[in-house]
C-alpha cells in the first residue's frame, strides 16, 4: 500500500526526520493561505498522487510568493496528470502539498528495500539524485551504492559515514548524514515498510539534509500491525473493481484485454492469462478466488468480471484442491443467473468433486461452454470472443 | 525412495485445533502420512481425533517421536512458531502460512543460520510423497508414485503440472511446494540438488513465477551441475510490471525477472522450457522418449 508524499512526510517526521514545513491543500484558496502560513515567501506546489515522474509531467510548481501559489493550485487539482508511472489513463489530482521552499547545494538518492535474495535490508544511495534512478542503473551502474544491513545486529554507524564518504559528502554535512541515515532506518524497520525512497534527498547550503521527497510502500502482509499507516490509505487512488475484490477476499488486478479470467491460485492465475495470450487473446484481468473461497466469493467475483464493460468473454479456470468443483459450480450458477450472462462463457473445472461440479453447470440451463484441458480451454473462449 | 519425506516421517501440527489445521491434519491422516502430534499451547494433554495433543514442540518431539512440523499458525505468530519448531532440532518444518511479514522472515531466516532444520515456505502448499506421505494441503488423489521430481513456487498450478503427469503416465517421486513468497526456507536449487542426487527421480519438473532472481540462480546451477532432465514453465508472462499478482513474491521490479529474461536463463541452461502451462506434461514425456 502506498502513502502520498505528505503522508510519508508525517511518518517520517515522527523520527526526527528532516522535513520541511508544509500543508495539504484542496482549494487553491487553502494553498494560498498555507503559502502565508509558511511566511507567504517562495514555496513549491506539488500533486499528490500515487505516482512518480509528477515533475516532469506539470504536477510541480515553484511559487514566487502567496499568490502564485493560488495560481499554481488552480492549475494543479484537477488535471489528470499522466506520467510514465499512471499509465495512458493517467490520475486526477485531488490535492496538493504546498511545501517551503530551501537552498539546494546538491542532490542525492537514498532508499531502503528489503534484498530478497541477500536477506536483509539494502540501503542504495547515488550522487545522481532528482533522476530516474532505474535510468542511473541502467546508464551509470557505478553511481549506485548499496549498503547491506546485518538483520542480526541492525545499521551501524560505521555504515552510514562510509557511505557518507563514499558519496563524497563533505564533512561539514556527514554528522547530520549519518543522523538521517539512522533515522530512515528505524523508520523503515519500525513501521514495517516494503520500500522507503528519498529521491531527492537535498543538502542544503547550510551544509544540513532535507528529505525533500519521500516515496513510502507499506508492506501488505504487516498491515494488520500498523493500523494507523494503513488507515492512511487512499481510496481514491485505488480501482473501484480492485477495493470490491479486496473486501471479498479476492485478488483482482485490472488489465487491458477483453477475456476476463477467474482462477483459484496465483500461480494457476497467471498461468491461465498467459494461456489466453498464447492462443491469441488478451487477459482482462488476473483474479485469484483463494483457496477457500466461498460460494459468495464468486459470486462477487463474477460479478466485478461482468461490471467490467471490455469483457467479451469469460474464462473460469478451477482446480478444486481444498476448493470443491462443486461449490465453484453453485457460485458461478447463482451469478450468472443473478446478473446475467451477456458474453460466452467457457469453464474448466478439475480436481475435487469435478464430476458433480460439471453436472451442475451442464444441468443450469445456462449457456456455458464446458472444456477439459487448460488448451482446450483458451482455445474456446479466445474465438467465442472474437 | 524420494526427498525429504517417506513413510516413517512423523508429523506434529503446530496449529491443530484451528479450522485450517484440523481440516488438513484429517486429511494428512486419512492419506496415510503418520500424523503423530499437536500442538496448541494451554491444551496440552488432550487430544485431537486420537492424536495427542502438546503445550510445546519440543514435548511432541520427545514424547511423540515427531521429525517433522507442519504448520497453519495465522501470520502474526507463525514466525514464532517457525522458530519454535526450528529451536527443537526438527529435521523438516513445513510453514503453510500466507501472509507473514517479510521483516519477521528476515528473523527467522536469521535465526535458522548454523542450525541444520530445513524450511519449506512459507505461503506453500508443502510437500508429497506419492502413495508414502502427504504433509500439506495439496489434493492427495491427483498423484501418482512414479519417478518425476516436481519443485514450484505455486499451489494450483502445481496440481495442474502434476494432473498432466499423472494423466500420460508419469507419476512423481516427491512434489515440493517452496512457496510464493519472496523470502522462503527452501529455494529451487536446495530441491534440484536432492533430486539430482535421488535414485529414484528420473527427471524433474520446476514451475517458476514473475519477479527474484530464483528461476535464474536455478538456471546457473543446473547448467554446472545437473544430471538429469529439467522441464520448465515459468507464469506471468502476460503480467504488468509493478503489479502484485497474489503472491507477494510475484512482482516484476526490475528487468531481469520478467518471464522473458527467466526463460532466456533456462533455455541457455539447456532446460526443456515450454511457454504455455498445457504443454508441461507433454514436454515430458517428449523428454523421456516415452
Amino acid at each position: 500500500m502506498n502513502l502520498h508524499e505528505y503522508q510519508a512526510k508525517q511518518v517520517l517526521k515522527r523520527f526526527g526526520l528532516p522535513i520541511l514545513n508544509g500543508h495539504v491543500c484542496y482549494t487553491p484558496g487553502e494553498a494560498e493561505a498555507a503559502a502565508d502560513q509558511l511566511g507567504g515567501g517562495i514555496c513549491v506546489v506539488k500533486a499528490q498522487v500515487h505516482a512518480g515522474g509528477r515533475g516532469k509531467a506539470g504536477g510541480v510548481k515553484l511559487a514566487k510568493n502567496s499568490a502564485e501559489a493560488h495560481d499554481a493550485a488552480a492549475k494543479i487539482l484537477g488535471m489528470k496528470l499522466v506520467t510514465p508511472q499512471t499509465g495512458a489513463a493517467g490520475k486526477i489530482v485531488r490535492k496538493v502539498y504546498v511545501e517551503a521552499g530551501c537552498a539546494i547545494a546538491k542532490e542525492y538518492y537514498l532508499s531502503l528495500l528489503v534484498d530478497r535474495a541477500k536477506r536483509c535490508v539494502s540501503i542504495i544511495a547515488s550522487t545522481e539524485g532528482g533522476m530516474e534512478i532505474e535510468e542511473v542503473a541502467h546508464k551509470t551502474p557505478d553511481k549506485i551504492l548499496n549498503v547491506r544491513v546485518d538483520p542480526k545486529v541492525g545499521l551501524q554507524a560505521y555504515q552510514s559515514s562510509k557511505l557518507a564518504i563514499d558519496l563524497g559528502i563533505p564533512v561539514e554535512a556527514r554528522k547530520h548524514f549519518v543522523q538521517v541515515v539512522k533515522g530512515l532506518y528505524t523508520a523503515f524497520v519500525d513501521c514495517d515498510l516494503a520500500l522507503l525512497e528519498i529521491n531527492p534527498l537535498v543538502l542544503t547550503k547550510e551544509n544540513t539534509f532535507v528529505l525533500l521527497d519521500a516515496k513510502c510502500a507499506l508492506e501488505d502482509n504487516a498491515a494488520f500491525r500498523q493500523k494507523a499507516i494503513h488507515d492512511m490509505m487512499d481510496y481514491d487512488e485505488q480501482d473501484p473493481r480492485d477495493l470490491r475484490a479486496q473486501k471479498y477476499g479476492l485478488n483482482y488486478v485490472g488489465l487491458d484485454g477483453n477475456i476476463g479470467c477467474l482462477v483459484n491460485g496465483a500461480g494457476l492465475a497467471m498461468a491461465t492469462m498467459d494461456i489466453i495470450k498464447a492462443f491469441g487473446g488478451e487477459p482482462a484481468n488476473f483474479l485469484d478466488v483463494g483457496g477457500g473461497a466461498t460460494k459468495e466469493n464468486v459470486t462477487e467475483a463474477f460479478r466485478i468480471l461482468l461490471s467490467d464493460t471490455n469483457v467479451k468473454g469469460i474464462l473460469v479456470n478451477i482446480f478444486g484442491g481444498i476448493m470443491k468443483c462443486d461449490v465453484i459450480a453453485t457460485g458461478i450458477i447463482e451469478a450468472a443467473k443473478e446478473v446475467g450472462l451477456k458474453v460466452p462463457l467457457v469453464v474448466r473445472l478439475q480436481g475435487t468433486n469435478v464430476d458433480l461440479g460439471r453436472k451442475m453447470l451442464a444441468e443450469s440451463g445456462l449457456a456455458i461452454t464446458p472444456a477439459d484441458t487448460m488448451d482446450d480451454a483458451a482455445k474456446k473462449i479466445v474465438s467465442l470472443a472474437k | 525412495m524420494s526427498v525429504l519425506v517417506d513413510k516413517n516421517t512423523r508429523v506434529v501440527t503446530q496449529g491443530i485445533t484451528g479450522k485450517t489445521g484440523a481440516f488438513h491434519t484429517r486429511a494428512c491422516k486419512e492419506y496415510g502420512t503418520q500424523m503423530v502430534a499437536g500442538v496448541t499451547p494451554g491444551k496440552g494433554g488432550q487430544d485431537f481425533e486420537g492424536i495427542p495433543l502438546f503445550d510445546t514442540v519440543h514435548q511432541a518431539k520427545k514424547e511423540a517421536g515427531a521429525n517433522v512440523s507442519i504448520i497453519y499458525v495465522p501470520p502474526p505468530f507463525a514466525a514464532d512458531a517457525i522458530m519454535e519448531a526450528v529451536d527443537a532440532d526438527l529435521d523438516l518444518v513445513i510453514c503453510i502460512t500466507e501472509g507473514i511479514p517479510v521483516l519477521d522472515m528476515l528473523k527467522v531466516s536469521t535465526f535458522m543460520q548454523g542450525r541444520r532444520t530445513r524450511l519449506i515456505g512459507p505461503n506453500c502448499p508443502g510437500i508429497i510423497t506419492p502413495g508414502q506421505a502427504k504433509i500439506g494441503i495439496m489434493p492427495g488423489f491427483i498423484h501418482k508414485p512414479g519417478r518425476i521430481g516436481v519443485v514450484s513456487r505455486s499451489g494450483t498450478l502445481t496440481y495442474e503440472a502434476v494432473f498432466q503427469l499423472s494423466a500420460l503416465g508419469m507419476g512423481q517421486s516427491t512434489c515440493i511446494g517452496i512457496g510464493g513468497d519472496p523470502l522462503n526456507g527452501t529455494n529451487f536449487i536446495d530441491c534440484l540438488k536432492l533430486f539430482n542426487e535421488d535414485q529414484d527421480t528420473d527427471a524433474i519438473v520446476m514451475i517458476g513465477e514473475i519477479g527474484g532472481s530464483a528461476e535464474v540462480e536455478a538456471a546457473h546451477w543446473v547448467k554446472a551441475n545437473m544430471k538429469k532432465p529439467v522441464v520448465s514453465f515459468i507464469a506471468g508472462a502476460t503480467a504488468p510490471p509493478g503489479r502484485r499478482m497474489g503472491h507477494a513474491g510475484a512482482i516484476i521490479s526490475g528487468g531481469d525477472d520478467t518471464a522473458e529474461a527467466k526463460f532466456k536463463a533456462l533455455s541457455a541452461a539447456g532446460i526443456h522450457v515450454v511457454r504455455s502451462p498445457h504443454e508441461i506434461g507433454a514436454k515430458m514425456q517428449e523428454v523421456l522418449g516415452k
